[in-house]
């Protein structure tokens, strides 16, 4: 008797934790692969009892999914044309938000890229360079821009071979399928990919910044946990997580992103 | 022009790819099937489990396990480079290859069909007559196993076509080597040009019907006859 009588007094307990839990899916673009993960992990200790689900995938597929209804509440893009977009359509219940500018890199598995520059990608040893693909992926773009912008594209073109996503031209690096990449920075303070080579960091000025944005998609309209991961994007901890993985803050003088050696 | 130059650039890799594929797997797949359709071995159940497993494997292990294989690392990848081929992935014959084995099944199963339909009896009578086995194999099961021949062609061939996920994966979306029909739609459809993706996607949806209402009207016909 006693034991129903404290189940039943248990109830309503457990009714009002299970109404203030909540739960976010969040679509976040692959480069955030790393970073992102961490960041959760963080929110979660902090707002302990709700859900955040993360997919990572491409851009420009979150944002042709999310026009068809997809059941993402908050959309990290690895460009910020793509929520631009949505909130032009009336698709956000947010304000754009940059949160990062992503840097690319030439990163081997084999060989010691902190060594190189782009004008190495000429040399007849490398036969294959991969990255992005520029028609939609917003890393191969600026990867596309460096090229030319170094006068190379002409003599590197032939040797390109195209990942859909950043992280799969990154795959062919690794593989060793092809010698060198020219990848994201977020990407390379992965482990699995800095223990097997250096890294040089492509200069800036060779290529249109590469701002990252993020926004609540409708659907999320009203979801305060989505809110209160927005807000959370700014905070302190945040921000020392994004700056650990290689990203640039918006509004903040960039500063120590330097090549690596392996 | 309905289609641009870019797709029927694809197209045409695609029809090439295809073509290859069936060839190869014409004169790969029928040993195989024949092996299979006749043997007593206690090979026979762990061969055919091989041979079948493209049909359960989803082509991401597939594409995942032959970038390894064929990288510099791996066997296939040392292989070709030994012979001076270099590396497979990224190139026309790296598809090839990994078509052969993802096609595998659609040649090899409905031949042994057609093999074990035929029965030892006519075999045996060619054999009374004094017809060596391979003359045996071309003049009697060859004829008697035509509609098998042909069912295990037309799909290994409209299989090949389909193949999307592998391509993806080891081919490095390459225009005129590697960027076949099916990876051209995902990169319209990525690249938000959904004009474009629809007409070719609409091409290889009749596509498919035809060649599969050829086969389904055509196949109760051969039976009967």
């Amino acid at each position: 008797m006693k034991v129903l009588r404290s189940l039943l007094l248990a109830c309503p307990l457990l009714f009002a934790t299970a109404v203030h839990a909540e739960k976010i899916t969040i679509a976040a673009a692959s480069d955030l692969k790393f970073a992102m993960d961490e960041i959760v992990t963080k929110f979660k200790k902090e707002h302990p009892g709700n859900e955040v689900e993360v997919a990572y995938g491409s851009s420009g597929n979150f944002n042709t999914q999310i026009q068809q209804g997809a059941p993402f509440d908050l959309f990290f893009s690895a460009d910020i044309a793509f929520p631009q977009n949505l909130v032009k359509e009336g698709l956000a219940a947010s304000e754009v938000k940059p949160y990062a500018i992503g840097r690319i890199v030439l990163w081997s598995a084999t060989l010691d890229a902190s060594k190189m520059t782009l004008k190495n990608l000429t040399d007849p040893k490398i036969t294959r360079v991969a990255i992005a693909n520029p028609k939609h992926a917003p890393y191969g773009k600026r990867a596309e821009e460096a090229l030319r912008a170094s006068g190379l594209w002409q003599k590197v073109e032939p040797k390109l071979v195209f990942g859909e996503t950043i992280v799969q031209a990154a795959q062919f690096v690794q593989t060793g399928n092809a010698q060198v990449g020219i990848i994201a920075l977020s990407l390379v303070s992965n482990p699995e990919l800095s223990s097997k080579g250096g890294y040089w960091l492509i200069p800036e000025n060779l290529h249109e910044p590469l701002e990252q944005g993020f926004v609540i998609t409708k659907r999320a309209e009203g979801n305060a946990l989505a809110k209160t991961f927005a807000d959370y994007m700014g905070s302190k901890p945040v921000r020392a997580v994004m700056t650990k993985y290689g990203f640039a803050l918006p509004g903040e003088v960039k500063g120590n992103l330097k090549s690596k050696k392996p | 022009m309905l289609l641009a130059d870019n797709d029927l650039q694809a197209i045409g890799l695609t029809i090439r790819l295809a073509s290859i594929v069936t060839l190869i797997l014409l004169v790969l797949g029928t040993p195989i099937a024949w092996w299979l359709a006749r043997t007593q071995s206690r090979w026979k159940g762990p061969l055919g489990a091989v041979v079948a497993l493209p049909l359960v494997l989803p082509p991401s292990v597939l594409g995942f396990y032959l970038l390894l294989a064929m990288g510099p690392d791996g066997l296939i990848g040392r292989i070709t480079q030994s012979l001076g081929m270099g590396l497979l992935p990224f190139t026309f014959w790296g598809l090839v290859v990994a078509s052969v084995l993802y096609s595998m099944p659609f040649m090899v199963q409905p031949l042994q069909t057609a093999f074990e339909a035929i029965g030892d009896r006519p075999l045996e009578v060619a054999a009374t007559l004094r017809a060596s086995p391979l003359d045996a194999f071309f003049t009697v099961a060859v004829p008697l196993s035509l509609p098998g021949f042909l069912t295990a062609c037309i799909l290994t061939f409209a299989h090949t076509v389909g193949e999307f996920g592998v391509v993806l994966m080891i081919g490095g979306n390459l225009p005129g080597a590697t960027r076949v029909a099916s990876v051209q739609i995902y990169d319209h459809v990525e690249a938000l040009e959904y004009a474009q993706a629809h007409r070719l996607a609409a091409a290889m949806l009749i596509f498919s019907f035809v060649v599969l209402l050829g086969l389904y009207l055509w196949r109760p016909k051969a039976k009967k006859g």
